[in-house]
């Protein structure tokens, strides 16, 4: 009886990986629990060994071959008293893995695996296996299993299918359940532990412990916003260095002479800073469209604000109008409202910019998800002492570095470096803000 | 006459295997007819669990009677017992439960036929089934499941007459009460008849050829079942051979070799209670690819014989002979061949006995005997009903439950108890090993209080070291 060799998941979730390398060829005998294959995913690399003893009649998957989906067939095993070629020709209604990125191994293989190309995206072929399907076994030597989960994460079995499961060190998460909506019963972990070494553990797993928590409206807002910006806005990054020290005095002097309340924070100046920017170079503020480009001569910067489950961007509208202190204001009683959940609709809608500012947790400098569907966001890292070159020599100077993604789309390289550039000098001479 | 379309299944029998086949049958969306010889709900329900519970309910008023004063009641006059209306309520009660099979048949449309059936031809996959009755005809269906049942156990040279010596039959419609009788026989039947009627006040003796009595139960349980007969008054002789009988006008003889010696018993009536046959003959079976051994029709475990597109349920497949037994597995038949997935083959420490004796015992899974012979490390639990507040309370408090756990895994391997209403008991138990709870599911388990059920926890308590009550 042929027995075909099926590509295994390596964790419930996998639907299909890499056979990086076999460890045999076709004619070898191989015994049960020679290791005859490496498969990689994303996450490791296992070995598979075979389940039974025979000879390989055929490699239907080429070393290297990618996206192999789960129990597609990868080889064919020929048992006791059978020949290859009898054990090829009951496989012949087997379809094989599909095959992407490496070339089938050898041309009489080809016929016998007919309909690859249809195959191609077949995630789960259900053409009628033949008498067996073995799942290989895997050994894992460097990553842990995964449990099998259900939706919610929990795996249903009898309390004496998990008591026999964990005297043997089984792994209940590959166990297949067969008693009422699934659940693991004893019969099945019997079965599991009758059918070989696949799903056991070679030392007992840890329990791990597993949290699933259902998406909320700012998760899956932020998820599909995100995702979208990043698969749709061709995103490209410019980083510079500020030096602040001229900043920070002035900041200082500012907040000295302010009235009382009233603190100036180097973000506020940031926005100050990038609004005087945006006024200056008003291209960067627009909208990518199908038609076209929209632009905007009010400059609505938006600020990322944290909060509980995500975070939100209000809007700080017309910023180049305000001074810094009402800029100090906004900012603060936006920032205050997201967190406690009060901000009204309008307060965090539209925006033709977005300010991230990391620098509070010593982030030096990071590359920031555009915002859709602004054209570009600054990503803002921490204000901290660096040596730098001063006229030929090594000097102390307090830097800042921010970085702008732009979206190409609307913002060309030279642009987004020129709005930098004024960004720049804004900041490091903060004089010119006060114009 | 010959049915235009042919049935999906076709049942023969309509017993607690039959009917329940075919209403789940019904249930599946296929067409289904039924044949039916004589009542619908077969013995089960005619001739035996159903009568013979009304008659010992009538037992146990009577018995009840004896222990008035005990609660402080006293009752005047005479108490007579009415055998005939004991015998004509138990009719009435069996023609109630038969019209309602009838009645569920037809509202799952099942189409049902009286008469004999017997398999002619198969052809191209479709059954041609004759049936001889009040109108001959033919049946044709695709698929055929025998629900035949069984009937009692005759032995050579020891066969019932129906006025002296008796089968179950006789036994549960007496015009009068004997004033003695011999049970031989000691399984649930036997000992049912002989409760039943030593609680009518006939001198009952009981002849069993095993070791011991119940012999299927857990053998502590049969011992204390054998010592609460002995304290009723009921004589009972074990390994004993029964030779013959000799029947005289007034009463029969019986020859017993005791302990190596013969010995006559003598009393009015004899019940035969040795054990059932499968009704497997006139089925036409002898053209197919059926196998028989010693006239049960052997089946795989869906109950598929090995003759394609013929099935078999119930008594007719074999020990254990019990109607819930059939039932489950008409259900198991029908939906396998409905092709419906995760079937599981019944497992026979699963299913349930009761034997409604007074005192009563029920059963599940492996005995203590069995489990250790099959290899098991067990932890056994045992707690009386003496320390049972709501059985002290009911003036009812002997016997025991008695648990059985596999050591390694926590497995509930067997519960056997005795005492009262231990029938009703006993599901506890049997929904516990269908949910393959442990030890500590059943520990954590919060039982009522004052319930009877409350020995059961503290029996699997016992079982770990941690009874509470005793």
């Amino acid at each position: 009886m042929a027995v075909s060799v099926l590509m295994p998941a390596l964790s419930p979730t996998m639907t299909e990986g890499t056979l990086s390398r076999w460890l045999v060829k076709e004619g070898d005998n191989v015994t049960s629990g020679d290791v005859i294959a490496e498969i990689e995913t994303d996450k490791a690399t296992m070995e598979v060994e075979a389940l039974e003893d025979g000879v390989i009649a055929g490699l239907m998957v080429a070393e290297g071959t990618q996206n192999v989906v789960v129990n597609a067939v990868i080889a064919i095993l020929a048992e006791d008293g059978e020949t290859i070629e009898q054990a090829l020709k009951v496989e012949t209604a087997v379809p094989a893995a599909p095959q992407l990125s490496a070339p089938k191994k050898s041309a009489s293989q080809t016929e016998s695996v007919p309909a690859m190309a249809e195959l191609k995206s077949e995630k789960t072929p259900t053409i009628a296996l033949p008498e067996k399907n073995i799942f290989p076994s895997i050994s894992s030597p460097s990553a842990s299993p995964t449990s099998a989960l259900s939706e919610s994460g929990r795996i249903f079995a009898s309390p004496l299918a998990r008591r026999i499961a964990s005297n043997a060190g089984l792994n209940l998460a590959n166990v297949e359940g067969t008693g009422p909506h699934g659940r693991i019963i004893r019969a099945d972990v019997e079965d599991a532990l009758a059918a070989g070494p696949v799903n056991q553990l070679t030392t007992a797993a840890a329990p791990s412990e597993e949290r699933f928590v259902p998406h909320s409206a700012m998760r899956r807002v932020i998820a599909e916003r995100l995702q979208h910006s990043k698969q749709i806005a061709p995103h490209f990054y410019l980083t510079v260095d500020c030096e602040i020290d001229a900043l920070l005095t002035a900041r200082q002097a500012l907040n000295e002479a302010a009235a009382e309340g009233v603190k100036i924070s180097v973000n506020d100046m940031v926005i100050k800073a990038a609004a005087a920017a945006l006024m200056q170079v008003p291209d960067v503020n627009g909208y990518f469209e199908e038609e076209g480009c929209r632009y905007f001569s009010a400059v609505d910067i938006c600020m990322a604000v944290a909060v509980e489950g995500g975070l939100v961007t209000p809007v700080i509208h017309n910023a180049q109008q305000l001074g810094l202190t009402d800029i100090s204001a906004k900012t603060s009683d936006l920032a205050s409202r997201a967190r406690s959940g009060t901000l009204e609709p309008f307060e965090y809608a539209g925006g033709g910019f977005t300010i991230s500012n990391l620098g509070m947790y010593g982030i030096r400098e990071f590359a920031a998800v555009i915002n859709p569907p602004q054209s570009a966001i600054l990503a803002v890292g921490a204000g901290e002492q660096r040596p730098v070159v001063k006229n030929g020599e090594l000097a102390v100077a307090t830097v800042m570095s921010v970085t702008l993604s732009a979206d190409h789309r609307i913002v060309d390289g030279a642009l987004g470096a020129r709005w930098l550039q004024i960004f720049k000098q804004a900041i490091e001479q903060p004089v010119t803000m006060l114009l | 006459m010959t049915q235009s379309a042919p049935f999906d299944i076709f049942v023969i029998g309509g017993g607690p295997g039959g009917y329940v086949a075919a209403i789940r049958a019904s249930q599946l969306g296929m067409r289904v007819g039924l044949v039916e010889s004589e009542h619908l709900g077969g013995i089960c329900l005619n001739w035996g669990c159903i009568p013979t519970k009304a008659l010992l309910r009538a037992a146990e008023l009577r018995h009840n009677l004896n222990h008035l004063s005990e609660y402080g009641i006293t009752v005047e006059g005479n108490v007579s017992i009415d055998v005939e209306k004991v015998v004509s309520r138990s009719r009435k009660v069996a023609g109630k439960l038969s019209g309602g099979v009838a009645h569920l048949l037809k509202k799952n449309k099942v189409t049902v036929i009286e008469g004999r059936a017997k398999l002619a031809a198969q052809e191209e996959g479709i059954w041609l089934v004759d049936i001889e009755g009040k109108l001959a005809q033919a049946v044709q269906a695709k698929h055929v499941i025998i629900a035949t049942g069984a009937r009692a156990r005759q032995l050579a040279g020891l066969e019932t007459d129906g006025v002296q010596i008796l089968s179950y039959k006789e036994a549960m419609v007496p015009k009068t009460m004997p004033k003695s009788l011999i049970v031989v026989g000691s399984g649930a039947i036997g000992v049912e008849f002989a409760s039943f009627y030593k609680d009518m006040g006939v001198e009952v003796t009981i002849i069993e050829a095993m070791g011991r009595i119940l012999n299927a139960e857990d053998a502590e349980i049969s011992a204390l079942a054998h010592k609460a007969f002995e304290k009723r008054g009921i004589t009972i002789h074990t390994s004993a051979q029964l030779r013959g009988f000799e029947k005289t006008k007034n009463s029969v003889n019986a020859t017993v070799t005791l302990r190596g010696k013969q010995e006559i018993i003598s009393s009015e009536q004899v019940i035969m209670a040795v054990g059932i046959v499968g009704n497997s003959e006139g089925l036409g079976l002898e053209h197919t690819k059926v196998k028989l051994n010693k006239g049960h029709i052997e089946t795989n475990s869906q109950m598929a014989t090995a003759e394609p597109g013929l099935y078999a349920i119930g008594d007719v497949t074999g020990a254990p002979w019990l109607a819930h037994k059939a039932s489950h597995e008409g259900i198991l038949c029908v939906e396998a061949i409905a092709g419906l997935k995760n079937l599981h083959p019944i497992k026979p420490d699963a299913v349930p006995g009761c034997t409604y004796c007074r005192p009563q015992i029920a059963s599940v899974g492996l005995s203590e005997e069995q489990a250790k012979a099959q290899g098991y490390k067990i932890k056994v639990g045992k707690f009386p009903f003496l320390g049972n507040g709501k059985a002290i309370a009911l003036g009812d408090d002997e016997g025991l439950v008695k648990t059985i756990f596999d050591e390694k895994t926590g497995a509930l391997l067997g519960a056997h108890m005795l005492g009262p209403e231990v029938t009703e008991l006993i599901q506890g138990y049997v929904v516990a090993q269908t949910l393959e709870t442990t030890e500590a599911e059943l520990m954590q388990t919060i039982f009522p209080h004052p319930t009877l059920s409350e020995a059961m926890h503290e029996s699997v308590l016992d079982a770990y070291q941690r009874a509470i009550h005793f």
